[in-house]
């Protein structure tokens, strides 16, 4: 268990010191939101309709881009090697690095949201509602994103094919976090099945994404 | 013959090439009947002649399913079992059953523009489908992205079995989010409904494009073999080489490629 402590410990904080790059992705999110009105318009009312599903998409690209380094200093100065050694199991290892991935890279989407929501013209409620989707969903798309970070890392190629690889596998994640934070803001459906959807998609993702990472590595690692 | 003898890729090549012509043949066969019948099925009251679309696009759009369910037991067999022709045979069925959905796509869209005056329509199904096969094209990049086949093989089995996991979950969220944005507006025909003039040539079709599947992928599987042996070949011939000119300067690589 300490081990494990240790190892969240360590990667957040080569995430968030120099050269670690996790706060890149909320740059990122919020580029590409402010983006969007140069595409769609400056209509406000457009704007607010379309929010939730800007901040979504927007979080998603920005979750995958941090994805790669997920493995990949790792596997570059060897400690990768030491985890794959170590007495801990890889699952184990695998979800804890994904864990301390989505606590400093997942978190400052969903700290940045309001502020963002506030550029998209939506009123407290539904940026709540965005936030906490994504709270409930950034974590799958994490769980998920592991896997293909792990086979980019087994195959020392990431960008490109490691987000054709993910992105398909987000898309249940993608339609239940649109789906309840519309529900909020117009919906005729109620809040609460799309929501609950969304958390077992990530509970399920959070089973499934370290053993396909950990087999991934064992396998692929020589 | 169990499934270990076959892990002798030569036991495996004078199998299937004993097997092949007589699968072609049935193959050949039952796609002519199944064509037959199809012609002469009556046109639907509703849609028409158009319906014999379905005889194509009913069967392509089931391999693409049971393609990546083939890819699934070969991806166990190469990360379970070790089994050394389970990645020959996952590696050659993806470009088939990326060619089964997109011909399911493809048939579907031609389809949908006489039934529902569009050719593509944001409708479950065919989101699903469309999907299944960008997996598909993901799959076939993460073959081509690495030179060595056995890591290759690895890869490209945990990311099956993960999409084998998802692939259900991502229909079922389709479903709810067709649901969600537009309702049934979209005439279908029901599967149990069918009349028998359409059912029997169209049970005929599916099973002449399974046979269909398994000569192609019997087929590919021995290209594959082969490739890998040429590959292997070409590596060793080249290490030759490369050896024999490192060790002794005077003229030996000529010899060694004369031989």
């Amino acid at each position: 268990m300490t081990a494990l402590a240790a190892l969240i410990r360590r990667d957040i904080r080569i995430a968030l010191r120099v050269g670690g790059g996790a706060l890149i992705g909320v740059l990122f999110f919020l580029t590409v939101v402010v983006l969007m009105p140069f595409a769609v318009g400056p209509d406000l009312a457009l704007l607010s309709r379309l929010g939730p599903a800007i901040l979504w998409l927007g979080a998603l690209l920005a979750s995958l881009l941090t994805l790669d380094r997920l493995f990949m200093a790792d596997h570059e100065d060897g400690s990768l090697d030491l985890i794959t050694m170590s007495r801990t199991p890889l699952e184990l290892a695998c979800a804890a690095k994904a864990l301390a991935h989505w606590l400093a890279a997942g978190l400052p989407l969903i700290v940045a949201t309001p502020v963002l929501g506030l550029l998209l013209n939506l009123d407290m409620v539904a940026t709540g509602a965005v936030a906490l989707t994504l709270l409930a969903g950034t974590p799958a798309l994490t769980f998920t994103g592991m896997i293909g970070a792990a086979l980019a890392v087994t195959l020392h190629r990431g960008g490109l094919l490691m987000a054709v690889l993910v992105l398909p596998l987000s898309i249940p994640v993608l339609i239940f976090g649109v789906a309840a934070s519309q529900a909020v803001i117009v919906g005729p459906m109620t809040f609460g099945a799309p929501f609950s959807i969304l958390c077992a998609l990530s509970l399920v993702s959070l089973v499934v994404g370290p053993f396909a990472a950990a087999a991934s590595l064992r396998h692929g690692l020589d | 013959m169990t499934l270990i003898d076959l892990a002798n890729p030569t036991r495996f090549l004078a199998l299937t090439a004993r097997l092949l012509p007589w699968l072609a043949g049935a193959t050949v066969i039952l796609l002519a009947i199944g064509l037959y019948q199809a012609a002469l099925a009556p046109d639907d009251y509703q849609q028409g002649a158009t319906v014999k679309i379905m005889f194509i696009h009913v069967p392509n759009a089931w391999l693409s399913m049971f393609v990546w369910g083939v890819m699934s037991i070969a991806s166990l067999g190469t990360l379970v079992w070790r089994h050394p022709l389970a990645d020959v045979a996952a590696k050659a069925a993806a470009p088939i059953g990326a060619s089964f959905t997109f011909l399911a796509l493809l048939t579907g869209s031609l389809w949908g523009r006489p039934m529902w005056g569009t050719y593509w329509e944001w409708d479950a199904r065919l989101t699903s489908v469309l999907i299944l096969f960008l997996m598909y094209l993901g799959l076939m990049a993460l073959w081509r992205a690495v030179d060595d086949p056995s890591r290759a093989a690895r890869a490209a089995a945990v990311l099956t079995l993960v999409g084998a996991i998802n692939l259900p979950i991502i229909k079922f969220s389709v479903d709810w989010w067709n649901t969600l944005h537009q309702p049934a507006s979209v005439m279908r025909m029901g599967g149990s409904t069918l009349d028998k003039s359409f059912l029997v040539p169209l049970l005929l079709m599916a099973i002449a494009f399974t046979l269909l599947f398994v000569t192609l992928h019997l087929a590919a599987m021995r290209n594959e073999i082969l490739r890998r042996r040429v590959r292997s070949l070409q590596m060793m011939q080249a290490s030759r080489v490369a050896f024999s000119s490192g060790a002794r300067e005077d003229g030996a690589s000529k010899e060694v490629g004369a031989t």
